[in-house]
């Protein structure tokens, strides 16, 4: 039982690194090798992780709409979104006869490979990160928002007016919420010192950000997770979508595998806005320390990293599957409205604050 | 551009949409050509004739016992107001009154048809908006409503209750008890509907000032029901011309003079509340007695012209009929409600954002057959 909690992934790794090394060399093989095996270990693990994403929130919805959701496939209905998946992997995937070809079927392959590379610095648990690059916070931003690329692909090569319009709100969105996102992003950065991931973890040890920081980070988290609901275009903010104006936005001409993968990008961007926000204000793996309480902190630590992680990233998912079954949806107008007069000053008086509390060192 | 060519857009510039006749928020084949700047309208011309069933015509052809079925179709959230006002208006010829124990079961059935599309509407309002859970708060009232008159009925949507003289069947024996029932249901329910809906940020800024209709502009595109009362005109036929009675129960028309999207929101709240009140004041007042009038087994309308309106839950129905003496009408003509709201949306949509423009359909509440018929 001991060995098991203290168990540290980085021991797995570096047997299989020694291992492959051994075996094929210290060269480019051996690089390679490991890749496809990161690769293939993120597809096993995503496609669990989206499968119970999307029955989470069916039976969130159903939770909240007075209903029971689904219970007829399999154990509490907990296979019918395989299920769904089947039909949806057997489904034509059709490509509209006046599309751009290329585009058309290049733009749910961006969209999910951004929203997987994404991945790569999460600290999943203690010790367990794909790769713990020096600027981590700044290539999640960086690379989240290729997103947006894919989404205007979608809607500019599908030929159909309804897509246009959906890909060309989703471009003033996403480009207007990033602002935020950053931000809120760098008011965590300017008390911690560093982008890397592992660093901003290890800085919550003594307590998490949102609980040391003051006021101040408590705004830049309430204003990430609006933000990043918008950036992930989710109900309130779904207007790229907005199945009531658009029919179904930028996704309408897509069906089949092609669909899926969006819906797929979808529930992976939830899971790695949470994640980002349980990392940055919530402490990450780091169990629930307070300062010189040494018996709780120790109990604390025998739940396992990897359980505090996801515990705190599903409780963020929670939240925001709440807004979506919960709000209407704001018009194009008010979207930006919310942004560039309320979203945007807020935050900008807010990192100044947050500044003005590392310089003097008010946080704990 | 030559991805989008030339037909996408128009030689002024102009983005021309056409929302429907498949679209999820025309609620039926309405089918809305929009043309747009960006995101905002410049115009918006409704197309008819999709769900074209000619009932008018059809009706000639039917005796007067059986047209009033045909208006079940119409304006299917409020079929029995439509069987009613199709009723009323043979009746009218006949020179015949429904029975008192008729007229009260028309009026309860009446509300409870009210109530139902109202908490329909509510529902969908929410939808339109992009907030899916009201729909199903609004069910489950309205499913409480609609066992109901399956009880009573044997129907639930179309339910061909009233005949003229009267109604079909008398009331089940369990109508009244699970009428109170429901109405408590309502009433402790109805706080649920504001606190999910009305009082959210995000819904007041999008129905406050969108959608606008001044009262000049709804007496001349003869707007009329909760639409036409949002914008300051009193036109509730059950207060100007009662009919089966409404005289002599207490209720409030309500009005409003704001004439936007949340001035039609809130009246047709509020006159949820209203029916209620008219359904708990009658409930335990239904006379005793025949439920039908005598009438012969084919009845002939004598020579002439009728006309009967009545309020439905979109706004005023009128039914005319010209007899020429046969089994059945000569002609017959319907003055749906929807018709002419409907008329008003290019009106009220200029200038406004797509959003806005779903807006205004779902709080129009447009029922598409009954603009076609």
């Amino acid at each position: 039982m001991r060995l098991l909690l203290t168990y540290s992934f980085s021991s797995l790794s570096s047997h299989i690194h020694a291992w492959l090394i051994s075996s094929m060399g210290d060269g480019m093989a051996a690089l390679v090798a490991e890749m496809v095996i990161v690769g293939i270990s993120l597809i096993v693990f995503l496609v669990p992780l989206c499968f119970f994403l999307g029955y989470m929130e069916r039976k969130v919805a159903a939770f909240m709409q007075l209903r029971l959701g689904p219970n007829r496939v399999g154990p509490k209905g907990s296979m019918q979104i395989v299920a769904d998946t089947v039909k949806l992997l057997f489904k034509e995937g059709l490509t509209p006869t006046a599309s751009d070809k290329f585009l058309f079927n290049l733009a749910p392959v961006i969209v999910v490979v951004t929203s997987m590379l994404v991945m790569a610095p999460i600290a999943f648990a203690k010790d367990f990160q794909i790769w713990d690059l020096s600027i981590g916070v700044l290539y999640v931003t960086s690379i989240s928002s290729i997103a947006v690329i894919g989404i205007l692909m979608a809607g500019w090569s599908s030929y159909n007016k309804y897509s246009l319009l959906g890909a060309m709100r989703s471009g003033a969105q996403i480009v207007s919420y990033e602002l935020s996102i950053g931000l809120s992003i760098l008011s965590v950065i300017v008390l911690t010192g560093s982008l890397k991931m592992s660093d901003i973890v290890m800085s919550q040890q003594n307590g998490w950000w949102i609980f040391k920081g003051h006021l101040p980070m408590w705004i830049s988290f309430v204003i990430f997770v609006i933000a990043s609901t918008a950036e992930i275009n989710r109900a309130p903010f779904d207007l790229t979508e907005a199945e009531q104006e658009l029919t179904a936005g930028f996704h309408t001409e897509y069906s089949g595998m092609k669909f899926a993968m969006f819906l797929l990008s979808e529930y992976i961007n939830l899971f790695v806005v949470s994640a980002i926000a349980a990392t940055l204000f919530l402490g990450g793996w780091m169990p629930f320390h307070i300062g010189h309480w040494e018996l709780f902190n120790h109990i604390m630590d025998f739940i396992p990293s990897s359980i505090w992680f996801m515990g705190k990233t599903f409780f963020i998912i929670f939240i925001i599957m709440q807004f979506r079954w919960t709000f209407p949806r704001l018009r194009v107008d008010q979207l930006l409205t919310l942004e560039w007069k309320y979203l945007l000053p807020i935050s900008m008086v807010n990192i100044l604050l947050a500044t003005l509390i590392a310089i003097m060192g008010w946080h704990f | 551009m030559s991805l989008l060519g030339e037909d996408i857009v128009t030689e002024d510039g102009e983005f021309v949409i056409n929302m429907g006749p498949q679209h999820p928020s025309t609620h039926g084949v309405l089918h809305l050509k929009i043309w747009l700047d960006g995101e905002t309208i410049k115009r918006v011309q409704p197309h008819l004739g999709y769900i074209h069933r000619s009932i008018e015509k059809m009706s000639e052809n039917l005796s007067y016992r059986n047209f009033i079925f045909a208006t079940s179709r119409m304006d299917y959230l409020s079929a029995h107001i439509n069987n009613e006002a199709c009723a009323l208006c043979v009746e009218k010829g006949l020179q015949i009154e429904a029975t008192p124990r008729a007229q009260v079961i028309r009026i309860l059935m009446a509300e409870l048809t009210r109530l139902s599309s109202h908490q329909l509407w509510w529902g969908c309002t929410g939808l339109d908006l992009g907030a899916v859970t009201p729909f199903f708060y609004a069910f489950r009232e309205r499913e409480a409503i609609m066992e109901i008159m399956e009880e009573t009925c044997g129907a639930r949507l179309t339910m061909n209750y009233m005949v003229p003289g009267g109604v079909m069947y008398d009331i089940h024996p369990n109508f009244q008890k699970r009428v109170k029932d429901v109405m408590k249901q309502i009433k402790n329910n109805l706080h649920e509907y504001f606190e999910i809906l009305t009082g959210n940020v995000i819904f007041e800024n999008r129905t406050k000032g969108v959608g606008y209709l001044s009262k000049e502009d709804a007496i001349s595109y003869g707007v009329t029901g909760p639409t036409g009362r949002a914008s300051g005109v009193s036109c509730d036929v059950r207060k100007w011309f009662p009919y089966e009675g409404y005289d002599k129960v207490q209720f409030d028309e309500i009005l409003d003079n704001c004439g936007d999207c949340y001035a039609r929101y809130m009246v047709r709240m509020k006159e949820m509340d209203q029916s209620v009140s008219i359904i708990e004041q009658l409930i335990d007042n239904i006379p005793e007695g025949d439920f039908q009038t005598k009438t012969k087994n084919v009845i002939k309308l004598p020579k002439g012209e009728f006309y009967q309106r009545v309020e439905t839950a979109r706004g005023e129905l009128g039914v005319f009929i010209v007899s020429d003496g046969a089994a059945s009408p000569y002609r017959i003509k319907y003055r749906s409600p929807n018709f002419s709201n409907l008329s008003a949306i290019d009106h009220m949509a200029r200038g406004a954002k797509i959003g806005d423009l779903i807006a205004i359909m779902a709080t129009l509440d447009l029922v598409i057959p009954d603009i076609d018929r």
